[in-house]
């Protein structure tokens, strides 16, 4: 976009305003701007942030990448990552971690797409 | 476990393998900031000072320092180095160094591309232009800065990036692995990484969190459109919206705004006159921005090869933080535009900065800004168009703003070029990577942010898991190396195979680089200079050379060229001779002795010898001779005959003689200084002078061979004579006494 200065123009609102008035619009206008940012963020998830959720469980970088490719592949991401590992330990009552490292070897997922409701 | 149990010895070198061993067993410290503390009626040495923290436990001050006590005054501020050189074994080592000049945050740039890789790098791959950034890089570089940060007696923050593609996973294991800060702001994704924007601040949310759980500090990324920007002053209005969209963001996510610092630079540098621009953008950020931290990081958009113009740049920066506030002060080595900044860079920028800052300190208690004029005019016109800026990216939805290339645009908000930087939103690498949360989402972890549907009841998320990593640490996965020819161990044993321990090589970054500079002044223009200084590196059997700067200090009359090259030797240092040092006395123990001893000598050229410029070094007050030390000196001026010398010294009941014979010939300076003994033998005065020569071709040994009692050759000082002339006064007067061999006048 290619447009000439108009900022005198553009101004004149601002004119009256205080420079205390003018600091609250500028935070006010940052607040606003960024709600619906965070209002994406807050429902919605990502294959890293999946993967982040795997390491906090004690998984390792390798298994929460097996993991969490598996899951996107199944579209089953929207669920949590850490979420369908506790689902399968319950499954076949493992510990989750021995429950993880199935899925991370590509093991289980048809199983647990089934209890879980979706297609396979 | 993994508790340190060695520390650093300063005459020893880190010991990188040291380093390496048992790091899976290694804990962080601490998590978390750490501020100095400021002390603003702070004395050190004659001075008091308002803007300093406390002083380091080991340390190498300002040259300068050796005139003022050796005080080494630390500024109130964190002050900032980047290091990273691809190999991060060989950075350590920089570390320390960096930190004995100052340095206590230490920022770890990553390797090319990292910010495009999906998931975790693990092990200890070479870097290209940065390292990569891996658990095992970073605790190791932690467990180093443990043992410096003792060494030095002052907290040193780790630093690296929780950006790219996998900002998540990068802030789980900074988080774990005690890193103290990190740049995140997914507008920099977005817009010089081409990240796709919805992935970007979705993952945002996220590392954000989780960085606010650990306390680090967060740096932003706004900084990158004033390096990109082809007129990097006219950005000013979207620097401030940058920043506030990130701010406000973060906030938003649950970080406190003292963990929020802006990455703020200075948008313009000489020629332009750029304190009519910085200051007015300084004052109207740290206005804006109050509540937050302020991370003054310095002008890399003008520089170039010469390393002189780049520190004065940077020094009138460190003005604007002076006239301002900083409270993390960046430094930018002085060859970063010519290539990935060399160790001595590093120590050369943190030095500018902490001489300029402690020179500066208490500026603005004897300053304030002008109320009316240019400035004040200047920032509401600033914040003004920041506001527009705003209202208008409100009006369109951010998404669409970047789409429509708002940002980085070379024209002054609200005037649009059409060169800004223009992104989909279902563009860029990892579009379409996003998910919704469904229903039944759930992460049974802490610090996690966003929606997830937990079971009630729970104390804490990690009861389902039984504690999660932030929780229990010996839940980490620690893994060692993924790729077995290209890791730290690997590159060790070839350096050492290459270089053995007794053998050295210059270095610039890595341990038997080999490079060194050349610096050459060719009385020719510039093309020629250039490849006759490549011609005069060649001869001089440097591998590789190349032109890393050029001046031109006439069009014809001549050009100044460095140039760089691979030294194709090693040296021995084991087959070194090194000749012992003499004894240096303090200025101060000198100045007490001669106060309590007072001490005459007669001086003066011998012989046919025209030359006094050598004699007045040693004399002169101000070069630092030895009447700064109270000494009494009769100079007796030039071509002055041996016998006058001594004739003089008994007329002035001297102590002693100081002969100087500059340029020799036909061994004249030897027959001088044996004509001076046996004159003084001659006339039965021989105990009473302390007899000294000096000049360019007299060395202690000859002098000793003469007769006399020391000689004096090139690079001699006031001090290295007066600390002779005190030690043998002592000696002969504990032998006229009788007392033994020293008497102790204190």
């Amino acid at each position: 976009m290619q447009r000439p200065s108009d900022f005198e123009e553009r101004r004149k609102h601002l004119e009256s305003l205080s420079d205390d008035q003018l600091k609250d619009r500028f935070w006010e206008l940052a607040r606003e701007i960024v709600e619906p940012l965070y209002d994406l963020a807050y429902t919605h998830t990502s294959p890293s942030i999946e993967r982040s959720v795997l390491l906090r469980m004690g998984f390792s970088s390798l298994e929460a990448q097996a993991i969490v490719s598996a899951a996107e592949k199944r579209m089953l991401l929207g669920k949590g990552a850490g979420n369908l590992v506790l689902k399968y330990a319950d499954l076949k009552n493992m510990d989750y971690i021995s429950a993880g490292r199935h899925l991370a070897e590509n093991q289980g997922w048809d199983e647990l797409q089934q209890t879980l409701g979706g297609t396979v | 476990m993994g508790e340190q149990n060695h520390t650093l010895n300063p005459n020893e070198k880190l010991d990188v393998k040291e380093i390496l061993t048992d790091l899976e067993n290694y804990r962080p410290r601490r998590s978390g900031w750490t501020w100095r503390k400021p002390d603003p009626d702070q004395k050190l040495g004659p001075f008091e000072y308002k803007q300093t923290s406390a002083p380091l436990k080991r340390s190498v001050p300002l040259p300068a320092s050796k005139y003022f006590g050796g005080i080494d005054p630390q500024p109130d501020c964190v002050i900032t180095t980047e290091i990273a050189s691809g190999r991060f074994e060989d950075d350590l080592r920089r570390m320390r160094m960096a930190a004995w000049h100052g340095a206590d945050h230490i920022m770890v740039i990553r390797t090319t591309g990292q910010s495009h890789i999906d998931g975790l790098l693990e092990g200890t791959p070479e870097g290209v232009g940065g390292i990569p950034i891996t658990r095992k890089q970073v605790r190791a570089t932690r467990k180093a800065l443990d043992l410096i940060e003792d060494e030095v007696g002052r907290p040193i923050n780790f630093h690296s990036y929780i950006s790219g593609v996998a900002g998540p996973e990068i802030a789980v294991m900074f988080a774990e692995e005690g890193v103290n800060g990190a740049h995140q702001d997914p507008q920099y994704n977005v817009l010089y990484r081409n990240i796709n924007m919805q992935r970007s601040f979705v993952d945002a949310a996220v590392a954000k969190k989780i960085m606010a759980s650990s306390h680090m500090l967060q740096i932003d990324g706004a900084h990158n459109a004033n390096a990109t920007a082809r007129e990097a002053w006219k950005v000013m209005p979207e620097l401030l919206v940058q920043h506030a969209i990130n701010c406000a963001f973060s906030e938003m996510v649950g970080m406190k705004k003292e963990n929020i610092a802006l990455s703020s630079v200075p948008p313009t540098a000489p020629p332009a006159p750029a304190l009519s621009y910085d200051l007015p953008y300084a004052v109207c950020l740290r206005w804006l921005f109050s509540d937050y931290k302020v991370r003054a990081q310095q002008n890399t958009r003008y520089i170039e090869s010469d390393t002189r113009e780049a520190t004065v740049t940077h020094v009138l920066n460190l003005l604007v933080s002076r006239l301002t506030t900083a409270d993390v002060q960046s430094t930018i080595t002085p060859d970063e535009g010519r290539n990935v900044p060399w160790h001595y860079n590093n120590v050369a920028a943190v030095e500018t900065a902490k001489q300029a800052l402690v020179g500066m300190d208490g500026l603005k208690d004897m300053l304030e800004f002008k109320k009316d004029g240019p400035l004040p005019r200047q920032v509401r016109e600033i914040a003004e168009r920041a506001v527009l800026f705003l209202e208008e990216i409100k009006e369109k939805g951010y998404f669409n703003a970047v789409h429509e290339g708002f940002f980085v645009d070379s024209g002054l908000y609200p005037e649009r070029k059409g060169d800004g930087i223009s992104r989909d939103p279902n563009g860029g690498i990892a579009a379409g990577s996003i998910v919704e949360r469904e229903k039944d989402y759930m992460a049974p972890v802490c610090e996690h942010f966003g929606y997830n549907n937990l079971p009630k009841g729970l104390s804490k998320p990690c009861d389902l898991i039984g504690g999660c990593t932030f929780c229990d640490r010996d839940k980490i996965v620690y893994i060692d190396e993924l790729d077995p020819e290209d890791n730290v161990e690997v590159r060790i044993r070839k350096v050492e195979q290459e270089l053995p321990e007794n053998m050295i090589k210059p270095e610039v970054q890595w341990k038997g680089d080999g490079y060194i500079t050349l610096t050459i002044f060719l009385p020719e223009k510039e093309e020629i200079a250039e490849y006759a200084s490549l011609e005069i590196a060649k001869k001089l059997g440097l591998h590789e050379p190349e032109v890393i700067h050029k001046g031109i200090m006439h069009p014809s009359e001549g050009t100044l060229v460095e140039v760089k090259g691979i030294v194709p030797f090693a040296i021995d240092k084991t087959a070194l001779v090194i000749p012992e040092k003499p004894k240096i006395l303090s200025e101060d123990e000198i100045r007490d002795y001669i106060a309590k001893n007072p001490m005459k000598v007669v001086c003066g050229t011998v012989g046919e010898d025209e030359h006094s410029v050598g004699m007045r070094e040693i004399i002169d007050i101000k070069h630092g001779g030895i009447e700064g030390f109270g000494i009494k000196a009769v100079y007796l001026g030039t071509s002055v005959p041996v016998e006058k010398m001594v004739d003089a010294a008994i007329e002035e009941d001297a102590d002693a003689i100081l002969i100087s014979t500059i340029i020799s010939h036909a061994d004249i300076h030897r027959k001088n200084m044996e004509r001076l003994a046996q004159i003084c033998e001659e006339k039965g005065v021989r105990d009473k002078f302390i007899l000294v020569a000096g000049g360019t071709q007299v060395t202690n040994d000859l002098a000793l061979e003469a007769g006399l009692d020391a000689g004096f050759g090139r690079g001699t000082k006031g001090i290295h004579v007066a600390s002779f002339l005190v030690e043998k006064h002592k000696e002969l007067k504990a032998k006229r006494t009788g007392e033994g061999n020293t008497v102790d006048e204190d």
